[in-house]
């Protein structure tokens, strides 16, 4: 495989690297000396995207969980559950005369509920993103670690404490919250509307509000990082793609998620101390209310202010890593950078004026809606040009089909796939009949769960051998991708037709309705996907275990003869990732099949006459 | 189906055979699992002794090949699938929208779906195809081509015309959709009140205008909706079982809440508007089919004159028990699944007819109880015109109770 039409790159660091004097220094017992510094409270970027990583498909597990437990509910509603019930406990209802198990209604919504907000949040944004910035900003900006090694810490420790507040809650005796992840007032507001809304939902906003503070701590390091930390030569236009979208994902993250807090603050104080943000005339539990004059919308705004730009903080990472993945095993440049980057910075700028068509149906002014359709759908001319773009990569490549590609090119069929329905969503008049339908379930789960897990899957098949010097098994991984892309379509696919149909989302069962009541066998068919889903997931996870300690040993440090520099770090790279000088980039990222030359590096310097690869 | 189970009717049987089927399934699940990793020790094995090069040869070759497979096998999903849900879906078959709006928004529904199918075709073709075609080969030379300036403007500028085409298009439609009655235009207004867990619907009576209500003014069981009775508006309005409403009319439905948000969700008229408390929003439609009309619809076709119930082959077909629904689409605790009410659409005459019928709340629920002076609640300054001479009873009620007191100084205007 080696391919030594350049010099060695270890030699080429140490010739024309960049003395930054960060080995004079003496690291090593404040670093990595003990056990507890080196895996648990560490400071090093790549042990912490593991931590985060880990952290995240142990939510992961959990949340896909869940939402096979509800599925069994919509598929197979006559089934008895009993056999659930030393897991769920009193959530599992027995009927005293027949002995069958029912899943009691309150506990299905806190499993949707929980399902959503576990999905979202500790699995799409923190396992994602924080696990892949993490890891690549570093590496591939050619910095010696994150601008703050201790406030990255804190950010995972701070996401750890979120995750024990969160688990906790599932165990409470009244019941994680059940008011959907959205969780709009005065449903959240109000012990007495449901019983999820008690302490399950003080400790849903106590943990993410601690899930902020996170996210505001990565992204502030990572923000900073970028822009500070670059070595020599490596100016913003050559940057690789991923590390434009883990920038801006960080952006966006830090002008988002404080909005989120805010709502949350005065949700509290609409709980606790009597205020009336959200709430007005409203008579519970045989009781009028002395709140009056507060906007359940209110609340609204202010959580899809957070809201829609979280979609993005969600996919945008997803893309880089796609566009890394499939530009490297095409073997050829990605199409567009500039365009591509250009894209990202529109959506980025988009999505924070879209907001409000979550909320088409929610009895904001018609008027106003106007706007949002207009930015909403102008979205659609970004996200185009990257899929085009996309697939532009791989015309006229040298095509390597391993598991981390055909990840990527699943990413693109899914984000088109799920893409295009958002173009009904987004015309509020097409969105009166499918608001809170099946459709809208299938758009985003294809859209930002299926896409934004093949991201993810993407980059830990391309990226595993530089997290732990070992290759995760291929063969595994190709029927994990295959059963997987067959087997998401099958499950949300039809739900498409379920929305058409009329059928509303977070119903218990369907029964109650002749209209929704007639497609038993379509729920039972995506069940029955889930489950297969379900127990694919379950081999790639005994595949990442299995292969981190008996994976194929990664003997060459560039394995997939990439250009970026993380593969010219030593392949167990240890604290200050270079071990001599810091590598000087001369190149943008993408200079694969330049002038018949299989692969160029950054750090390897222009030739005379050669001009850059993207012009 | 495994699960299917329902029938047997010993139900300790039927439990014995769900723990064997659980069993059996995780046993499954757990060999899966064994066998995949042996295939994946023993293809790592193989791969090093044939050289990797051999190889990822193959491996390319299969998953470039397969690729082309499942492109075709997803295409045909596609289309056969919605094929086979066509007459399911509101808009297509005979599930015509039942309004006027409806067809506008299915119009607009079409066209974005022809545009966006060419898209969805287009590119996952070339996606697959181009992975297919192009995957590696020893000594290929790839086209190093960082850009293309006009391609590029190509395909940014036909996304955003066709755009301009769905955005303009949409709006025009979202707002005739939208449009609230004008001054003085004929139509029927009614109200939705949605409470945990059901709709209260309340129709205006003869003056057509519904009185003003208030949520203080609640006392469950006999003013569940807080009807102020010192509007002489409220004096008509009746509160009724099913939605009843004339074909061919405009309908404003007043959309209101007493707790948590609820949504006001009529499926075959596109209805949809959320149920806010504080903060009433409304919805204006007009039907166009009467529900017999609909049956009649619906008989035309297959899926429709199959048994109503599966286990009676004998009862009622689908189409002759169809009745137009009311849902609720915004989540709002528990039971939300089970807000259902019937809705059914008549000719003019008949809703006149219905309406007549239609006993007043006050007559329903107050009159009586007020005679007799049995409500405390009730503030005693009912004009006299309002309890035709029963001037002595009402005024003998002792006013005690501060909320009622309170609920009625403030005269809250709902409108």
């Amino acid at each position: 495989m080696a391919n030594l039409t350049y010099q060695d790159p270890e030699v080429m660091i140490e010739e024309i690297g960049w003395e930054d004097g960060f080995h004079d220094h003496h690291h090593g017992d404040k670093y990595q000396s003990s056990f507890i510094s080196t895996y648990i409270f560490s400071t090093d970027h790549k042990m912490i995207s593991k931590q985060f990583l880990i952290t995240g498909m142990f939510w992961a597990i959990i949340g896909a969980s869940m939402s096979i437990i509800f599925r069994l509910q919509l598929g197979f509603p006559e089934a008895d559950l009993v056999w659930l019930k030393p897991i769920l406990g009193k959530w599992i209802v027995v009927n005293a005369e027949s002995g069958m198990g029912k899943l009691d209604q309150e506990f299905y919504y806190a499993l949707v509920t929980m399902h959503g907000t576990i999905l979202v949040f500790f699995v799409l944004t923190a396992g994602l993103s924080g696990t892949f910035s993490n890891l690549l900003i570093p590496l591939q900006v050619g910095a010696r670690d994150m601008a703050s090694g201790f406030l990255n810490m804190l950010s995972y420790w701070f996401f750890f404490l979120s995750s024990a507040v969160m688990f906790y809650s599932l165990f409470l005796n009244t019941g994680p919250f059940a008011g959907g992840w959205t969780a709009y007032p005065p449903l959240s507001a109000l012990p007495q509307a449901s019983e999820g809304s008690g302490a399950g939902m003080t400790l849903w906003i106590v943990s993410l509000t601690l899930f902020v503070v996170s996210v505001l701590l990565g992204g502030i390091n990572y923000v900073t990082t970028v822009l500070n930390l670059r070595t020599k030569g490596m100016t913003m236009w050559r940057m690789p793609l991923s590390i434009w979208a883990f920038f801006i994902t960080a952006v966006i993250g830090i002008l988002s998620f404080p909005v989120l807090a805010s709502a949350f603050f005065l949700l509290m104080f609409d709980r606790g101390l009597g205020t009336s943000f959200f709430l007005s005339d409203i008579f519970i539990g045989g009781k009028a209310l002395d709140h009056v004059g507060g906007s359940p919308i209110l609340y609204q705004h202010l959580f899809w202010f957070l809201g829609h730009p979280e979609v993005y903080i969600i996919i945008l990472p997803a893309m880089g890593i796609v566009s890394e993945v499939l530009s490297v095993h095409a073997r050829k440049p990605v199409f567009g950078y500039r365009a591509m980057v250009y894209s990202i910075l529109a959506i980025a700028f988009l999505s924070f004026i879209v907001w409000a068509h979550h909320m088409f149906m929610s009895g904001v002014n018609p008027f106003i809606s106007n706007f949002f359709v207009l930015f909403t759908l102008i979205i659609a001319v970004p996200s185009a040009v990257k899929v085009f773009n996309w697939i532009a990569t791989l015309y006229g490549g040298n095509i390597r089909f391993t598991s981390a590609m055909l990840f990527a090119i699943g990413f693109v069929s899914m984000f088109i796939s799920g893409g295009l329905t958002g173009i009904f969503l987004g015309n509020s008049a097409i969105d009166v009949p499918l608001h809170d339908t099946y459709f809208i379930v299938a758009h985003f789960h294809i859209v930002m769960g299926i896409a934004a897990f093949f991201g993810m899957f993407a980059g830990i098949y391309h990226w595993f051998p530089k997290m732990y010097g070992r290759f995760m098994n291929e063969t595994l991984g190709k029927i994990h991708f295959w059963g997987t892309i067959i087997g998401a379509y099958a499950i949300f696919w039809p739900m498409h037709y379920l929305g058409l149909a009329g059928v509303p989302r977070r119903y218990y069962s369907f029964d109650t309705f002749d209209a929704f009541k007639q497609f038993g066998d379509t729920n039972k068919f995506i069940t029955v996907a889930a489950a297969l889903v379900f127990a694919l997931q379950i081999l790639f996870v005994v595949n990442f275990f299995w292969s981190i300690w008996r994976g194929r040993k990664q003997t060459t440090k560039n394995p997939w003869n990439a250009n970026s520099l993380e593969w010219t770090t030593p392949i167990e790279a240890g604290h200050g990732n270079w071990e001599g000088k810091l590598p000087v980039v001369h190149r943008w990222a993408y200079d694969y099949g330049k002038d018949g030359v299989e692969f160029v590096p950054q750090i390897e310097p222009m030739k005379e006459g050669e001009t850059a690869g993207d012009h | 189906m495994l699960f299917g189970l329902e029938c047997i009717e010993n139900s300790k049987f039927a439990k014995k055979i769900y723990k064997m089927v659980t069993l059996i399934v995780l046993a499954s699940v757990v060999l899966l699992i064994v066998v995949s990793v042996q295939i994946g020790r023993i293809s790592e094995l193989t791969a090093s002794i044939r050289g990797e090069e051999a190889a990822e040869h193959d491996s390319n070759r299969f998953n470039g090949s397969f690729g082309m497979f499942f492109l075709v096998g997803f295409l045909v999903f596609c289309v056969g699938t919605a094929y086979y849900y066509k007459n399911y879906m509101l808009g297509y078959g005979p599930l015509h929208h039942a309004s006027i709006h409806g067809d506008k928004i299915q119009t607009l529904f079409n066209w974005t779906l022809f545009f966006t199918g060419i898209v969805f075709f287009l590119t996952q073709i070339a996606l697959f195809y181009y992975a297919y075609k192009y995957q590696a080969k020893k000594g290929r030379k790839v086209l190093f081509i960082p850009h293309d300036n006009r391609l590029e403007v190509i395909w940014t500028v036909i996304p955003a015309v066709v755009m301009c085409f769905l955005v303009v298009g949409g709006l025009w439609v979202w707002n005739d959709v939208m449009a609230d009655v004008k001054e003085g235009e004929d139509h029927l207004e009614i109200e939705a009140t949605g409470y945990q867990f059901a709709w209260a619907i309340r129709y205006p009576g003869a003056d057509n205008a519904l009185g003003t209500k208030y949520f203080r003014n609640i006392v469950p069981g006999v003013n569940d909706l807080g009807i102020d009775l010192n509007d002489p508006k409220s004096m008509d309005d009746a509160l009724v079982d099913e939605i009843v409403l004339p074909k061919g009319k405009k309908i404003r439905v007043r959309i209101t809440s007493r707790d948590v948000l609820h949504n006001f969700y009529l499926p075959h008229f596109s209805v949809k508007m959320d149920a806010i408390p504080g903060l009433p929003t409304y919805f204006v439609f007009t039907p166009t089919m009467t529900t017999e009309e609909y049956r009649m619809e619906l008989k035309k076709y297959p899926e429709y004159t199959i048994p109503a119930d599966p286990a009676e082959p004998n009862g009622p077909k689908k189409w002759e028990v169809f009745n137009y629904e009311l849902a609720c689409a915004e989540l709002c605790g528990r039971s939300h699944f089970s807000m259902r009410k019937i809705v059914k659409i008549v000719s003019p005459e008949e809703y006149q007819k219905w309406a007549d019928s239609q006993k007043t709340y006050f007559e329903q629920n107050i009159k009586d109880k007020v005679k007799l002076g049995t409500y405390t609640w009730y503030k005693g300054d009912l004009t006299d015109a309002k309890v035709e001479g029963d001037k002595t009873g009402v005024k003998n009620i002792p006013v005690e109770d501060k909320q009622s007191v309170k609920g009625i100084e403030a005269k809250a205007t709902v409108k």
